[in-house]
């Protein structure tokens, strides 16, 4: 049973970190850390900035043939 | 002196044996049916040696990768795109960056010389060049806080052969996305379950992109679930529509597709990345992993029997239907990605050295990914070999070989030394509920009859139409979501160059110039894809040779610049590690740029087939497959336009080759003249395991770094 949620919690924390579900998790932790004194942006206002990022420059992200 | 325990000589003897064994029953059996599973065999045999031994040696006796230093990841971490990640995750994000429709295309098409040559190039490709090429790369643009492969050709070579790089880089990307726009136009055409499908896709993909910006933004993982139930719906659906009276609004001709697409792929690269792109990329990327392990898991279970030749005379001959030349230099050109791809240079320098934990990782990422792509490539082909040959002929020769009936299609194909009945044919189409399979050159209906084969091989032959179509959508979706990106692409790095003409176009915001680029980008790609359309003598033999050579001329690119800072990093005594790769792949695709420009059969030899066509139309005759002075002129207009495109290309990569060994050259004359662009070293805080699986001396580190002495 233990056993099992674990693989469970491994099976989530994988997913989420290969979506990149786990990016504003990531920043924030990131700020807290390396920024003390910087506001945290809200995680709307994150996500607006990451797709802005990509709009900027597309070849971050880019896929292949 | 390390001595190797017992347990280890066992395993590694097995896996030996194992390769050896498929590699044997593959050579030496003639004119009896093969099981896949040698296959399989020969290829992961082969893949676990070269990953246990060679890329190792490549890691640490070539580039001496230090796992004391500190990857950009560390260093520069800003918690958005440098930031240290784990090396099974990043695996993934590496795997889903390069794996696309070319290692699923390109084996196909080879497919027409057998089953034997294409696996040799796709296992001993990859092992020796692919894989090598991803993984120094990777590694270079590591020591380099992740700097582009332009970057690092225009700092380690010169500006010279900087430029001439990225004009190459610029051509190859409009050839791949006219070839791949191709690829989808002979799927869907005259498919309305096929095109219903895919247009559902638009809608699903907005409502995605307005529930991340708006509703909840960010929960990706629910989003994609929420988009795969819909997807799979609207699979289901498209039978309905097929089977209803909207049948005929979603029935269309390859050259109304080419509009839709066209305008597709400029009204997406002008909206917001959040509105489709993102959104469509998270669908595709789950689709993607989802249906290769799905098809991994088909092939183990349902073990098929290999039904193509191991050679076909066509690999002697050279006047295949699929596509003209002999076997050198054309199967490797076909081939291209799932063995040797330059466009995984871009991926390799760019995205993932930001996100790299440790130098020792590059093993596994770099290296470790292209041998997963080499074995998606070998399922390909695995599916292309399992059908009929006289289906796989009669779907990938041209309407102008085979003609538009079962019963001209049955007969050209025995002219080609094989055999299929006229009903055999019909049935086929009938069995995945398509009106007719003849001609559905571009290799994704061949792969997914024989995916669909595959799969109900292990689901029951009810659901064959439905696995059909779910083949097909799995392609298309990435496929489109490669349009949209490779637009952006393409019109950043036009911005890039107008901007030193034209100072606005420099910003990549402004309104105006994004408009104006896209627009450009989309009618050059969009060229090429009407001429591969409407092309008499068939768009995918005359255009996939060109995408595969530029795809090859890339990796040679990418080759020259590894070689490069292997010269110039002191490591002259193991520039043979990339220099090899690179002297084959420049001989191979210099060789196919040669014979496509002059070569004196008119199939093969762009120029040649110019000035017969030319020559008939002066003497007042149309040539078949022409049918009309009209088509002669197409074809006229077409072969210089390729010829000298392919030209070009050769030209260009041949003097970033000449420009690499001339600074080559100089280094090792006067070493003090060049200089070597590299990060200073900064000691690295991480503790993280080089491979999948960590060393007992790794765990051991990982306790201690967890728990500080002392304490």
């Amino acid at each position: 049973m233990r056993s099992l949620r674990r693989a469970l919690r491994g099976v989530r924390w994988y997913v989420r970190e290969l979506t990149d579900e786990s990016a504003y998790d990531r920043y924030v932790a990131h700020v807290r850390k390396d920024h003390p004194q910087a506001r945290v942006p809200t995680r709307r206002a994150f996500e607006r900035m990451r797709t802005d990022r990509q709009e900027k420059d597309p070849r971050q992200g880019f896929r292949c043939c | 002196m390390r001595t190797a325990n017992v347990r280890t000589i066992v395993i590694w003897t097995v896996v030996g044996l194992v390769g050896a064994a498929g590699w044997s029953v593959l050579a030496l059996s003639r004119g009896e049916n093969v099981s896949a599973a040698w296959m399989v065999a020969a290829a992961l045999g082969s893949y676990a040696i070269a990953y246990r031994f060679y890329a190792k040696f490549i890691a640490y006796k070539v580039l001496k990768v230090d796992r004391t230093r500190a990857t950009p990841a560390e260093r520069l971490n800003n918690g958005i795109d440098f930031h240290p990640t784990d090396r099974r995750v990043l695996l993934g994000h590496h795997f889903a960056a390069i794996a696309g429709a070319g290692p699923l295309v390109g084996p196909v098409l080879a497919a027409q010389m057998g089953y034997l040559p294409g696996t040799i190039w796709i296992i001993v490709g990859v092992i020796f060049a692919g894989a090598v090429q991803d993984m120094v790369v990777l590694f270079f643009s590591t020591r380099r806080d992740g700097r582009s492969l332009g970057q690092m050709a225009r700092e380690e070579i010169g500006p010279f052969g900087g430029a001439a790089a990225l004009l190459a880089a610029f051509a190859i990307m409009i050839i791949l996305l006219g070839v791949l726009a191709l690829v989808i136009v002979n799927a869907l055409a005259a498919s309305p379950w096929g095109t219903f499908s895919i247009a559902m896709t638009i809608p699903i993909a907005l409502l995605m992109g307005f529930y991340l910006r708006v509703l909840r933004p960010g929960r990706v993982s629910e989003v994609s679930l929420i988009g795969v139930a819909l997807l799979l719906l609207a699979l289901v659906a498209g039978r309905w529509v097929a089977e209803s009276s909207w049948a005929d609004t979603f029935t269309l001709a390859p050259s109304t597709l080419v509009i839709w697409l066209v305008a597709y792929g400029f009204i997406a690269s002008i909206l917001p990345v959040w509105m489709l792109l993102a959104p469509r990329d998270y669908l595709s990327t789950f689709m993607k992993i989802g249906t290769i392990f799905l098809l991994a898991l088909g092939v183990v279970i349902a073990v098929p029997t290999l039904k193509m030749d191991a050679v076909t005379d066509f690999a002697s001959r050279g006047d295949g239907p699929v596509f003209a030349g002999s076997l050198f230099p054309f199967v490797f050109i076909t081939i291209a990605c799932g063995a040797l791809s330059g466009f995984h240079s871009l991926i390799s320098s760019g995205t993932t050295p930001k996100m790299i934990q440790k130098e020792t990782q590059v093993r596994m990422i770099g290296y470790g990914s292209m041998l997963m792509e080499s074995s998606v490539a070998i399922m390909a082909l695995v599916a292309a070999s399992i059908i009929d040959p006289g289906l796989y002929f009669a779907m990938n020769a041209p309407a102008g070989v085979i003609g538009t009936t079962v019963d001209s299609a049955s007969q050209a194909v025995a002219n080609l030394g094989y055999t299929i009945s006229p009903d055999d044919l019909a049935r086929a189409a009938s069995q995945v509920e398509e009106q007719t399979l003849l001609s559905r050159t571009g290799g994704a209906p061949t792969l997914a009859v024989g995916v669909s084969e595959i799969f109900s091989q292990v689901t029951g032959g009810s659901l064959r139409a439905f696995w059909y179509h779910f083949a097909i959508m799995f392609e298309a979706l990435f496929i489109l979501t490669a349009l949209d990106a490779g637009t952006r692409v393409g019109r950043f790095m036009l911005q890039d160059m107008l901007g030193n003409v034209v100072k606005p176009f420099k910003n990549v915001s402004w309104k105006p110039g994004l408009v104006i680029t896209s627009a450009i980008v989309c009618a050059l790609w969009g060229y090429f894809l009407w001429v591969g359309v409407h092309e008499p003598l068939g768009g995918i033999n005359q255009l996939f040779p060109i995408f595969g050579i530029s795809n090859q001329l890339l990796a040679a690119v990418a080759l020259a610049v590894c070689t490069t800072l292997l010269v110039k990093s002191g490591r002259l005594k193991w520039a043979w590690i990339t220099g090899v790769p690179l002297v084959w792949d420049a001989v191979v695709t210099l060789t196919a740029s040669f014979q496509k420009v002059f070569s004196s059969d008119p199939r093969v030899g762009f120029f040649k087939q110019r000035s017969v066509f030319q020559d008939a139309i002066d003497d007042g005759k149309v040539l078949p497959p022409a049918k009309s002075m009209d088509d002669m002129q197409t074809v006229v207009t077409n072969s210089t336009v390729d010829g000298i495109l392919s030209a070009v290309l050769a030209l260009l990569i041949i003097i970033v080759i000449a420009d690499a060994l001339r600074v080559c050259v100089r280094h090792i004359r006067r070493p003090a003249l060049s200089t070597l662009s590299e990060a200073p070293y900064v000691e690295s805080k991480i503790v993280a395991p080089a491979g999948l699986i960590p060393t007992k001396e790794e765990k051991e580190e990982e306790r201690r770094a967890v728990t500080p002495a002392g304490t």
